[in-house]
């Protein structure tokens, strides 16, 4: 059972006990078990290979875990396919976005979930409602994206903004972000770290995956390390410092409880 | 801030004109006008009631065919057997009518070949992961020999009790004296352009086009989508069979023969990109225009109609390098 630094048990959002999976004689995550907190940065970090992406994949609903349980609000969490996932309200940023590029940014946000007006079979897409609600979203963020905007046209950031503003349609309880500053200029990541902080203001989990140390101890709260599929370490960032954190994922340092 | 939410909200890219000027299909519009004014004055056979209403009459069944495989085309796919399946449709009514039935069964027969072929392509294609270039080139070779086996190869020319309904739905002219065919385009388009523009579908057609990658991930159903835009496009050219059955008058295996050239052509020269995500139902009958004009006007001006083929290629080229020549500007 996870606690918090103070020994507290708190309400998880998602809770992750004894995971593991294996694809055939390979042993990609081996007996993770931990919990994340509604507000709470996340940062994931570990080298390639160290099973962070199976791990996603499986709170993601892409893969079944091949041992352990997964619970959502104390309850037991089975997943069949991502469209699943989101549904209970886990939004996840893929690392190349999944965006359409010859589509307005508002058609992005809205993409699978389309907002339609009329009765019965005779239903329209509601343009409006869906260039209104996404300025909000984009104003909310405080991104310049603007709805209208072919997404072909827009810089790294402003990408980013698309995509995460698709996670804020619905309720979403935990967003996973996979690398969401891996390929974008230095001005531009310091807006996506502002973005992850208006999503935790409004009571959401973040789990940040992320290579870049910088990223991780300037908006995390914890960071995981994993390494060869094991989680090495989890603990607050207060307590932890760069240096430690890339020994654990060379394998420098061992474990930290 | 002095920026507004609405503002942001409302702020376009692009004025209605600038947008008007960088989208292809306006320029292929001012050609087909160009076209048709230069040939007014070139030759006297030109802007004739009759060749006009020969011209019209003539772009519809590459037309709607078209209307059909830009719906393919924004998915990134292609279809080649739209020929092919025009013929076998054709020949199935045909056949069916010949052998005593109505027009109705012989229509419903039609369609429903029509829509089998499409599911059979769409299925391959989505859920088997073939290439839709092969699979539907296969299907070219199919559907022709399927019509070849259901006349035996023969000319049909009798279409039993219903026979003068049937030549009527495609060879008359009910309103204003507009041929029929011509009526039936306008409506597939106005069609067409409503589902691309308004409806869910038509925007996942586009996000398929564009990241097929990224509509699976958003949970769009990208396998069904695949299935119904190849079930559109046989169906076009099952529609398009009919009407020109009724138009002719009589039916043989060679029906529709290199028409998958043309219509692609016609929906490339209208605007639609072969590497997907773009394409409009305007755009198909203004590059069916474009061909149809132009393949009219080298007969009027007296050209060797074997420069047909060299004509109608180099619109085809032209209309993609104006295309990437948009392209390297943008990228400037």
């Amino acid at each position: 059972m996870q606690q918090d630094m103070g020994g507290n048990r708190l309400v998880a959002v998602l809770e992750l006990t004894n995971i593991s999976k294996h694809f055939g004689a390979i042993q990609a995550v081996n007996d993770v078990s931990l919990s994340i907190e509604p507000g709470q940065v996340v940062g994931l970090m570990g080298d390639n290979g160290a099973g962070k992406s199976t791990l996603v994949k499986m709170i993601a609903g892409n893969f079944h875990p091949s041992h352990g349980t997964m619970r959502m609000d104390d309850k037991e969490l089975i997943l069949n396919k991502p469209a699943e996932a989101r549904q209970h309200g886990i939004e996840i940023v893929h690392q190349d976005l999944a965006l359409c590029n010859n589509l307005t940014a508002a058609a992005n946000v809205y993409l699978g979930r389309e907002l339609r007006r009329g009765v019965g079979p005779f239903r329209i897409l509601d343009y409006a409602a869906m260039y209104k609600r996404a300025g909000q979203l984009f104003a909310e963020l405080k991104s310049e994206t603007r709805p209208r905007d072919l997404v072909k046209q827009m810089s790294g950031g402003q990408r980013q903004a698309v995509a995460i503003a698709r996670t804020m349609l619905s309720q979403a309880k935990i967003v996973l972000m996979d690398e969401p500053t891996a390929a974008i200029s230095v001005r531009q990541v310091a807006e996506v770290l502002n973005l992850i902080r208006h999503l935790r203001d409004q009571g959401i989990a973040v789990v940040l995956i992320s290579h870049r140390m910088p990223d991780v101890f300037d908006v995390a709260d914890r960071v995981i390390v994993m390494r060869r599929g094991r989680k090495v370490a989890d603990k607050a960032i207060a307590s932890s410092s760069p240096e430690e954190v890339t020994g654990l994922i060379t394998g420098a340092i061992e474990q930290v409880s | 801030m002095a920026v507004t939410l609405d503002q942001t909200i409302a702020q376009r890219q692009h004025t209605f004109l600038s947008r008007l000027f960088s989208t292809q299909t306006f320029w292929v519009v001012i050609a087909v006008i160009l076209a048709c004014i230069f040939l007014s004055f070139a030759t006297d056979a030109f802007a004739t009631s009759k060749n006009l209403y020969n011209i019209t009459r003539n772009i519809t069944f590459v037309a709607i065919v078209a209307l059909g495989m830009t719906f393919v085309i924004i998915t990134g796919g292609i279809d080649l057997s739209v020929g092919s399946v025009l013929c076998l449709s054709s020949m199935v009514l045909a056949v069916t009518m010949h052998a005593g039935y109505s027009i109705e069964i012989g229509i419903l027969a039609s369609i429903a070949t029509a829509l089998a072929i499409g599911a059979f392509n769409g299925i391959l294609t989505a859920y088997l992961g073939f290439p839709p270039f092969v699979v539907t080139l296969g299907m070219l070779s199919i559907a022709r020999s399927l019509a070849m086996v259901a006349s035996n190869n023969t000319v049909v020319f009798q279409f039993g009790p219903d026979h003068d309904k049937l030549l009527a739905l495609g060879g008359g002219a009910w309103v204003f004296g507009i041929a029929n065919p011509v009526l039936y385009m306008i409506l597939l388009a106005l069609i067409t352009g409503f589902i691309l523009r308004w409806t869910k579908f038509g925007r996942h057609i586009f996000a398929i086009g564009g990241n097929e990658h990224a509509a699976t991930l958003t949970g769009v159903p990208v396998k069904q989508i695949k299935v119904a835009v190849y079930m559109i496009s046989a169906l076009s050219a099952g529609i398009a069979g009919i009407i020109q059955t009724g138009w002719l008058g009589a039916v043989t295996t060679n029906l529709g023969t290199g028409m998958e050239l043309q219509v692609i052509a016609a929906t490339v020269i209208g605007g639609a990109n072969l590497a997907g995500g773009v394409g409009t139902a305007f755009g198909a009958i203004v590059g069916a225009a474009l061909i149809e004009v132009i393949r009219n006007s080298l007969g009027l001006l007296g050209i060797n109609a074997f420069w047909q083929g060299t004509f109608i290629g180099g619109a085809i080229l032209l209309a993609v390098l104006f295309d990437r020549i948009r392209n390297f500007r943008r990228s400037d």
